[in-house]
């Protein structure tokens, strides 16, 4: 697994100055997409469609690592690569794997807007 | 200018990213940055906004469902056309390859996640800069374009213009062969011939310095004059003076005309040339031998009237003789090691020629054989002129060109010319124009000529000064009737030789009267048949006036003669169907 924090506190700082009195809508967009990301990545696992599967995972890491959330960008990373390689034997723990992480992103997030 | 070409106004950004949030994340960047933004969810939405609205400045995700940012990219860049429309690719992508697949379908830059404002900036500004030079250079472009365009459809105007003014005279008699570029007048070379009224021809070859339209507007009245003057009558000299008093005053300093003046007489046998500044002109004499015609005077547009030497070398000739005459095009005409053809080459193809083929052909088959190029690619101005029978030319002086005016029918005039002028100044140009200003005696212009000219002739050496014709018998006493001529010029006094000139319509033409009086004690007219054995000049001259005019009557014991000459409407226009064939 990866060392990386659960959230950038800092990446999150610059942002919430960037987008002022819509970080709240950000914050939300992020966890709406982020949960269809989910849903897709498990559609795509059920239809065997690696590349779907691998393009889902490589959208999903660039919201992420630009929301601030390192170590789910990373789990989305591996996802991508599984998907690449055809390897979607273990894509199906990697899916549990972020959806577990994205809940306590999530979490931690709406702690963030309140 | 548009106002996009400013620095200072917004940037229409155009964004495609699937994901939401960081489509997000770029707008509101973008805006706080002033730019406006508009966004999209996947490539065809992108390529649908920028064919709609377009944009200053794309920013595409790589991989977006529908149709990918690669493809949208190609789309745009065709849409754009010529505009640089900067691309930018958004992605996370971390593999060289992937970035270098970017940039290959048309992207100009990548950005990557995460975003960086500061990055983002400066990017968006530099690809500004890059896009507004594009834009300004591709303004020049098109302006350097038009202008170019405009200046070829001038130059073509201008040379529809010229052609007018300066054609080509009578530079289609079959003694005469030349080549000109098509559009020499602007690389400065001039080429004009006419028919001079009392028979022969006068020919300009001339080289401006510089190329271009300043080349072509000197070359204007250069041709105004040679025209105008040389078919009234004037002598190479008196055309020469003019012109060039003409260029010192219209042509800017360090512009000049190289020339040639080359008046030929096919009756006596012999060229009058001068050459200011153009190559050795070359006469081939019909025996093989060459003469060579150097370059004595500075060209044309140098020196001040003062200063100015218009006389004109004599060159004896036969029927058969042939002159060459060029600029320097020809001898400067460069094969491709840069190497000149130059004179030596010139004589060598002179020499060659041999008896088959004109020297003109055998100087442009050289010219060639030793560019390798054709002729018309250089600047090469060359003129052959063949002495010949004067026979052969008939014809050549009724082509000049003709006025539509009306012009006056009857008009009567009575010009006297008197004492010291008699001896400096030739009222025959003046007299001539007179009658040419009747449409219908233009294309006699060669027989009035001859008419008043002989006249004069014989009211001045006759009448007034009175020598005598059997004098021109012998040689010795022809150089002594010259030099008496000479002599007796320079004192006369009370003096006068007066022409009288009536011009009348008749049923099917016109009629002109001829009076020449003059102040001398007369000559012996009586015995009129007994000058027509031929035996001298004089006689020669009033069988040619007996012949040309209807009458000829010498009253007053010889001291006034008149002429009355008809001319004929249906003999004009025959003729002038005849030239147009």
């Amino acid at each position: 697994m990866t060392d990386k924090p659960h959230l950038d506190q800092e990446a999150l700082a610059e942002l919430q100055d960037v987008m002022e009195d819509e970080f709240d809508i950000l914050i939300n967009t992020y966890i709406k997409d982020s949960s269809d990301r989910i849903a897709h990545l498990r559609s795509a696992l059920e239809h065997k469609d690696a590349d779907s599967f691998s393009k889902s995972a490589h959208s999903f890491k660039g919201s992420c690592i630009n929301i601030g959330a390192p170590r789910l960008g990373e789990l989305c990373s591996e996802a991508e690569k599984a998907g690449r390689d055809n390897r979607l034997g273990e894509a199906s723990v990697m899916v549990d794997a972020i959806e577990s992480e994205f809940g306590q992103v999530e979490v931690t997030l709406r702690r963030f807007l309140e | 200018m548009d106002d996009s070409l400013s620095d200072n106004r917004p940037l229409r950004i155009l964004i495609a990213d699937d994901s939401d949030s960081d489509r997000l994340i770029l707008k509101t960047l973008l805006r706080r940055l002033g730019h406006d933004v508009e966004d999209a969810r996947n490539g065809e939405d992108a390529v649908g906004i920028f064919r709609e609205s377009g944009a200053d400045i794309v920013l595409l995700d790589a991989l977006m469902p529908v149709m990918d940012g690669m493809e949208a990219a190609r789309h745009i860049k065709e849409l754009a056309g010529e505009r640089l429309v900067p691309l930018i690719f958004l992605t996370s992508l971390s593999d060289a390859d992937a970035l270098a697949r970017c940039l290959e379908a048309g992207g100009d830059d990548f950005l990557t996640k995460p975003y960086n404002r500061i990055i983002i900036e400066a990017k968006i500004n530099a690809f500004n800069r890059m896009r507004l030079m594009h834009r300004t250079l591709s303004h020049h472009r098109d302006l350097i374009r038009d202008r170019n365009r405009q200046l070829l459809e001038e130059q073509e105007i201008a040379k529809r213009v010229f052609d007018n003014v300066a054609h080509t005279g009578c530079l289609n008699a079959t003694n005469i062969r030349y080549h000109a570029s098509p559009m020499s007048i602007f690389n400065g070379d001039v080429l004009f011939a006419c028919p001079r009224p009392a028979g022969g021809m006068q020919i300009l070859v001339g080289d401006f310095t510089g190329h271009g339209l300043p080349a072509a507007i000197g070359a204007l009245p250069v041709a105004e004059i040679f025209y105008g003057m040389t078919s009234k009558g004037f002598s190479g000299s008196d055309v020469l003076r003019e012109i060039n008093q003409k260029l010192c005053r219209i042509l800017p300093v360090g512009m000049f005309c190289c020339a040639a003046m080359i008046q030929a007489d096919f009756h006596l046998n012999q060229l009058q040339i001068w050459n200011g500044g153009l190559p050795d002109g070359v006469l081939l004499k019909r025996d093989g031998k060459l003469e060579t015609i150097a370059s004595r005077h500075l060209p044309l547009g140098v020196l001040g009237a003062a200063r100015f030497d218009a006389r004109m070398e004599v060159f004896r000739t036969e029927p058969g003789d042939t002159l060459l005459m060029m600029t320097d095009g020809v001898l400067e005409a460069e094969n491709h090691h840069g190497e000149m053809y130059g004179e030596e080459r010139l004589k060598r193809s002179l020499a060659g020629a041999g008896n088959a083929g004109s020297p003109f052909d055998a100087v442009m088959t050289g010219i060639h054989a030793f560019t390798g190029k054709q002729p018309e690619q250089d600047d090469v101005t060359l003129l052959s002129l063949e002495m010949v029978e004067e026979a052969e030319l008939e014809g050549v002086s009724e082509r000049l060109p003709q006025s539509a005016l009306e012009g006056p029918a009857e008009w009567h005039c009575v010009y006297e010319i008197k004492d010291r002028s008699l001896g400096q100044f030739s009222p025959l140009p003046l007299l001539l124009h007179i009658c040419m200003e009747v449409p219908g005696l233009r294309r006699k212009s060669g027989e009035i000529y001859t008419l008043l000219s002989e006249l004069y002739t014989n009211a001045l050496e006759h009448g007034v000064l009175g020598l005598s014709s059997d004098w021109k018998a012998t040689p010795d006493g022809f150089g002594r009737y010259y030099a008496e001529r000479e002599r007796r010029l320079r004192f006369i006094s009370d003096h006068f030789i007066r022409f009288t000139l009536t011009h009348t319509m008749t049923e099917g033409g016109g009629q002109l009267t001829i009076v020449c009086e003059d102040s001398g004690s007369g000559f012996d007219y009586g015995d009129v048949s007994a000058v027509g054995n031929e035996n001298g000049y004089s006689g020669r001259g009033l069988m040619l006036l007996q012949k040309l005019g209807r009458s000829l009557n010498f009253r007053e014991y010889g001291t006034r003669a008149e002429i009355i000459y008809d001319w004929h409407f249906s003999e004009v226009a025959a003729r002038e169907g005849g030239t147009n064939t």
